[in-house]
């Protein structure tokens, strides 16, 4: 495989009891693979709401994922609380990815508008919140990408913000365009943009991809089918908001972020944490 | 799990892939440098990321928080933007083309007394679908290690996976095995659901 065949998600040569041939799968294989794990989650009766981490279906997945359960912990001290962040941490303008360069990037801006709260409902006040996307043609600035589809020189799809103390995060970005990748033959990734995300303990950390509404790709994606029940899945997708979108400039979307409970036990002090 | 217990419980949302385009995004300055390597108690952590072959993993980012040397639980910001001084216990690493790590950090000071002192390690990578938490224990002090309720509710070849290796130079060897014979010992938290 030379350089030139590479496409983005799967640039290194990796073996798989599929072998290196995986790209000869079809998507209609991928769907009747997919449709058989659908069948027996419906079988099972047993509720599952965040993805497997062995799914055959995404290829990378066959020698990455472990194959013993995690193992049952009562979390300590130290994984009760999570690393602090703050304004000397990222700077303001650091939410709005259509300003990082001299000239505005191409595509559709947009505004992503929401909340971080924990498995309670309470805010996570004060906390990290990174993204990175894709651009408008479905291309990532990373020296792995090797889509042939054009670098935006006025957008690099990267931002951060920290929350506000009812835990409301907002970027301003561009809407990431779908881009193919190396799984099977003729594979798309639905538009995304990639949410890194901590709470109040250090058990909350999480990585997650949000989607937008009425994605025709869903259905053919391993990485989003990898979360088998169809309720817990739509949770990765933002929910277009009229009110979000403002007047000749940028159309908006909401979409709240549900960190798993906290383990800590809650004082008054702490809520302001 | 949880979402019969209070009326109040919202079901997290899922998590997915870090996929493979995290490297302009996520990686900062320092990230691997708790503290400076000429501070006088800075300790080398290292190790490597296999998958189930036993393949360096060459695409994986690593994250560590921890106490400081005496034990206590840092609260000050500043991990992205580092002066050189302040502790501020979190590091984040992407391993090297070779699947290899180094964060510089202090050997953390036990949280509560007689308890056997670790660093908190996650994982991400392409390929895995969610975030892996595990533990790294220090390897001295052995009486702390054989009363630690966690370990000791592991048999013996589970057990040494989430235990540092000291070597000559004082560098802590830690290495994750994601898959496989000697995979190592993953953790779930009673508030993480399926």
């Amino acid at each position: 495989m030379t350089d030139k065949d590479q496409g983005p998600e799967e640039a290194f040569v990796h073996l798989t009891p599929k072998g290196p041939d995986d790209a000869a799968d079809t998507q209609a294989d991928l769907n009747q693979e997919m449709a058989r794990i659908t069948e027996q989650y419906d079988a099972s009766g047993a509720p599952e709401t965040q993805p497997r981490l062995d799914y055959a279906p995404y290829r990378s997945s066959i020698l990455r994922h472990p194959t013993k359960d995690p193992h049952h912990t009562d979390p300590e001290t130290i994984e009760l609380y999570a690393p602090a962040f703050g304004e000397r941490d990222v700077h303001r303008l650091e939410s709005d990815l259509t300003i990082q360069s001299g000239g505005e990037p191409i595509g559709e801006r947009i505004k992503i508008r929401g909340r971080v709260l924990d498995g309670d409902g309470r805010p996570v006040r004060n906390q990290l919140v990174e993204i990175w996307q894709a651009n408008a043609a479905g291309r990532y600035i990373h020296k792995r990408d090797q889509h042939p589809a054009p670098i935006d020189p006025n957008f690099t799809g990267v931002g951060r913000c920290i929350t506000g103390d009812d835990g409301s995060y907002e970027f301003v970005t561009i809407k990431p365009g779908p881009y193919p990748w190396k799984n099977h033959h003729n594979a798309w990734r639905p538009a995304h943009v990639h949410f890194s995300l901590f709470g109040t303990d250090f058990t909350q950390r999480m990585i997650t991809q949000m989607y937008f509404p009425s994605d025709p790709l869903f259905a053919l994606d391993p990485i989003y089918q990898s979360i088998v029940d169809p309720k817990a899945r739509e949770r990765l997708v933002a929910e277009y908001d009229h009110d979000v979108s403002e007047h000749e400039w940028l159309l908006g979307y909401k979409w709240d972020i549900v960190l798993s409970g906290s383990n800590r036990t809650w004082t008054e002090g702490d809520s302001n944490v | 799990m949880s979402e019969n217990s209070s009326n109040t419980k919202l079901v997290a949302t899922p998590g997915q892939t870090i996929g493979p385009f995290y490297g302009y995004a996520l990686p900062f300055e320092k990230g691997e440098q708790l503290v400076h390597p000429a501070h006088p108690k800075a300790v080398r952590l290292h190790g490597v990321v296999t998958d189930g072959h036993g393949a360096v993993v060459p695409d994986a980012l690593l994250e560590i928080w921890q106490a400081d040397e005496n034990g206590a639980v840092p609260t000050a910001d500043g991990s992205l933007v580092r002066d050189g001084y302040t502790f501020t216990g979190f590091g984040r690493v992407p391993v090297d083309n070779v699947g290899h790590y180094t964060f510089t950090t202090v050997d953390p000071g036990p949280t509560e007394p007689g308890k056997a002192p670790f660093i908190t390690l996650t994982v991400f990578a392409r390929g895995l679908l969610n975030r892996l938490f595990t533990r790294i224990y220090l390897p001295e002090d052995t009486e702390a290690l054989a009363n630690d309720p966690l370990l000791s509710s592991l048999p013996e070849d589970r057990r040494r996976t989430l235990v540092a290796e000291r070597e000559a130079d004082g560098s802590l060897r830690f290495d994750i095995r994601l898959q496989g014979e000697d995979e190592t010992v993953f953790l779930t938290y009673p508030n993480l659901e399926k």
